[in-house]
């Protein structure tokens, strides 16, 4: 009898039962988009920290930040003869491998101090570098040691406008040394091989590199081929790719640690340390404990570097936080609050109603479990209606799969920091930044959906505590007087 | 203030035992800074089997009485026992089972849910009792019967006459099997016709035992009760 009355009071009430269905059904929808949003937007920053600091790393130890003036790395310098000359005109070449400006730089031996700490299950150094290449063409210089200014009268021919005028090029990638013996942590974990073969142990010393995909296809850079690091002729041994579909590589040119140290004249350094605990709950020991005993050091965790993810990733991952939760919750309040007076409203239409069955021997707990029911089921619709809109809003924003991109910046934090984009990095730039595209895609949980249910009962429970605690208040002398 | 006897209206009645005993019973209501007494001191003896009518002017404490006998609401002051219990000092529950058990209510305006069927409103009543599905559906099916209704037990009440509505509502009230039935102006909202088949009636269930207290301003129900007492002021007296 209990279902048979409650079904045929919300049908026969359906007007009031489609509104607060409806709205609590935006409230759910709204809830359930929001943290399918929210769990998207922490999944494409751990993707975005991923591609740069690798899977496993739970800390990441940099040197402190270089004064003004240190660090600069090795200058370009052309002797007279430098350069090749031909129908009057001076080409110049020259690669540099330089350590991040303003990056500090740790001793190499911080790795196996790290290392050896209590709760380290795995530590890995890297050198972050950045290879900028001078290219320029200029007039036969020997014409104008001969002449003079002012003594002949006549301009400098030659150069490549065949006038007398110079042209000058900067190229600049990004290189990190890594130990190729020890790639189970740090920016290689994150990695597969699409191309050729990854580095190994015997690649110590060599003049090998893998390349990152996307830059190995701008450059129409091979396996097999050669490219100038530094000033030497290194031979591409592999093509890489992130693991994750939708991001690049930390670096674009991976060479071993100690080629680049020897490259770079950065005897014995290294300008990272990758460090994976044994537990996540040992990384704030492991965290004071590397403070504690490594001198100078910046020691980040994975909340740390998270925050240093920017760009349209951060503006999505702040509207969502902000401006998602607080509409979600206004609506839910809304939505509760027309819930509430809804239920308030038909108890106090009702007061006949309850009024007689309360004289014909129905006990307060049974006319509150009846208001509270057809509430809770009120609420159950809602969140069904509810569960299906935010189901629909999450298929089709992973139907749309918006692209989001994120910058991973190490300013003064530490980092490997890679040099990306136009400028490349280190060459006159305070912050060190990787730019990543990352698509959006909103999961659905187990926990969204009980969520939905939970708020969605919740939500009726609410309602129908005001209903019943209304119906409860009623004597049914007073209820049958009232309306007599 | 003298206690009213029950005058001997019928051999049964006149031996059967007080079903209830009211005691200087007063009831005040507190109406915008006004004090309204409704009752003012009434002492009354209602024996089981009888069919008892209160009359009076609108205003004069029918209603309120009424509802002192079917255990809705207590006495200011003073005694007002139904059998065993008295309904002044019994707790909320304990008053809930009577009205469950012991008393039917019939009401001028039917007071039946209009979303559900005749034979849903009558099982309503059974709703407190602790019956199997089984028990209900047979005391459902013969109290409509009882009343004339077994063809309709599937109507909604907006599709039955004021009439057949009061007979719903008196097969609620009688599924139970109560000791009293107690009706508010139950032909106030019914033509003269339909007047003569509810108290036809009801008169019947009486003659099957039933205590009847009937509420009314019609001269031509009251006429037909054994007993008739009239409610004035807050006090009572014999017709």
């Amino acid at each position: 009898m209990y279902w048979t009355y409650l079904r045929r009071e919300l049908a026969g009430r359906k007007k009031q039962t489609i509104i607060v269905a409806v709205g609590l059904a935006v409230a759910i929808a709204l809830v359930i988009v929001v943290n399918a949003l929210s769990a998207g937007v922490r999944d494409a920053q751990a993707q975005a920290l991923e591609s740069v600091y690798g899977v496993g790393t739970d800390l990441t130890v940099t040197g402190a930040a270089a004064e003004p003036g240190e660090g600069g790395g090795q200058r370009f310098e052309f002797d007279s003869e430098a350069g090749q000359t031909e129908d009057g005109t001076t080409s110049v070449s020259q690669s540099r491998l330089t350590a991040d400006f303003m990056r500090g730089t740790l001793g190499a031996s911080t790795v196996e101090s790290v290392a050896s700490l209590d709760g380290v299950a795995a530590a890995s150094g890297a050198l972050s570098l950045t290879n900028i290449t001078f290219i320029g063409e200029m007039p036969d210089r020997s014409q104008m040691q001969q002449g003079g200014p002012g003594e002949s009268g006549e301009p400098p021919s030659g150069g490549p406008d065949g006038a007398g005028g110079s042209a000058f090029d900067l190229n600049s990638f990004t290189v990190l040394g890594i130990d190729p013996d020890d790639t189970a942590v740090g920016p290689l974990s994150a990695v597969e091989v699409s191309e050729g073969r990854a580095l190994t142990a015997d690649d110590a010393g060599e003049l090998v590199a893998v390349v990152d995909a996307t830059y190995a296809t701008t450059n129409e850079i091979a396996v097999g081929d050669t490219i100038d690091v530094g000033g030497s002729d290194v031979e591409v041994v592999g093509i890489i790719t992130s693991t994750s579909s939708d991001a690049d590589t930390a670096a674009n040119v991976y060479i071993p640690l100690d080629v680049a140290q020897s490259l770079a004249g950065l005897e014995d350094v290294v300008s990272t340390v990758y460090v994976q605990a044994t537990s996540a709950d040992q990384i704030e020991a492991v965290q004071a404990e590397i403070e504690g005993s490594v001198a100078d050091v910046t020691v980040s965790s994975q909340s740390d570097l998270a925050s240093t993810v920017s760009s349209s990733l951060s503006s999505a991952s702040s509207l969502i936080t902000n401006l998602g939760t607080w509409l979600s919750i206004l609506v839910l309040a809304v939505a509760l609050a027309l819930a509430v007076l809804f239920t308030i409203s038909g108890v106090t239409r009702r007061t006949r109603e309850f009024g007689t069955l309360k004289a014909i021997g129905w006990s307060n707990g049974r006319v509150v479990g009846q208001v509270a029911g057809e509430s809770v089921i009120q609420g159950l619709i809602g969140g069904a209606i509810g569960l299906a809109i935010g189901l629909a809003g999450i298929g089709i924003i992973n139907l749309i799969s918006p692209t989001i991109s994120s910058t991973s910046s190490t300013t003064g934090q530490g980092g490997p920091g890679q040099g990306g984009g136009p400028m490349g990095g280190g060459f006159g730039g305070m912050a060190q930044q990787t730019a990543t595209d990352v698509v959006l895609h909103a999961p659905v949980t187990l926990w969204v959906v009980a969520a939905a249910v939970g708020i969605a009962i919740a939500g009726g429970l609410i309602a129908g505590a005001f209903g019943g605690w209304r119906a409860a208040r009623l004597s049914p002398a007073e209820a049958l007087r009232s309306v007599g | 203030m003298s206690m009213i006897h029950p005058a001997p209206a019928s051999v049964d009645a006149a031996a059967s035992s007080p079903i209830y005993a009211l005691q200087a019973v007063i009831r005040e209501y507190q109406q915008k800074n006004r004090k309204i007494r409704a009752l003012a001191g009434v002492d009354l003896e209602i024996r089981e089997g009888e069919f008892v009518t209160i009359q009076g002017p609108t205003g004069g404490g029918k209603s309120t009485l009424l509802q002192m006998l079917g255990a809705l609401d207590r006495p200011t002051s003073g005694a007002v026992k139904l059998g065993d219990v008295d309904v002044a000092k019994a707790s909320n529950a304990k008053l809930g089972r009577v009205r469950a058990t012991e008393v039917g209510f019939v009401f001028q305006g039917f007071n039946l849910i209009p979303t559900l069927t005749a034979h849903e409103n009558v099982d309503m009543g059974l709703e407190p009792l602790a019956l199997t599905g089984a028990d209900r559906a047979s005391r459902v099916t013969e109290a409509l019967a009882q009343v004339g209704l077994a063809e309709r037990a599937d109507h909604l009440p907006g599709e039955l006459s004021g009439g057949q509505q009061q007979r719903v509502a008196i097969a609620r009230a009688i599924a139970k099997r109560p000791r009293v039935l107690l009706a508010d102006e139950p032909t106030g909202n019914l033509d003269e016709h339909m007047r003569d088949e509810i108290l036809e009636l009801l008169e019947g269930l009486n003659r099957d035992g039933l205590t009847l207290i009937v509420v009314t301003h019609d001269s031509a129900v009251a006429r037909r009760a054994h007993r008739r007492l009239r409610l004035e002021k807050g006090s009572v007296r014999e017709i």
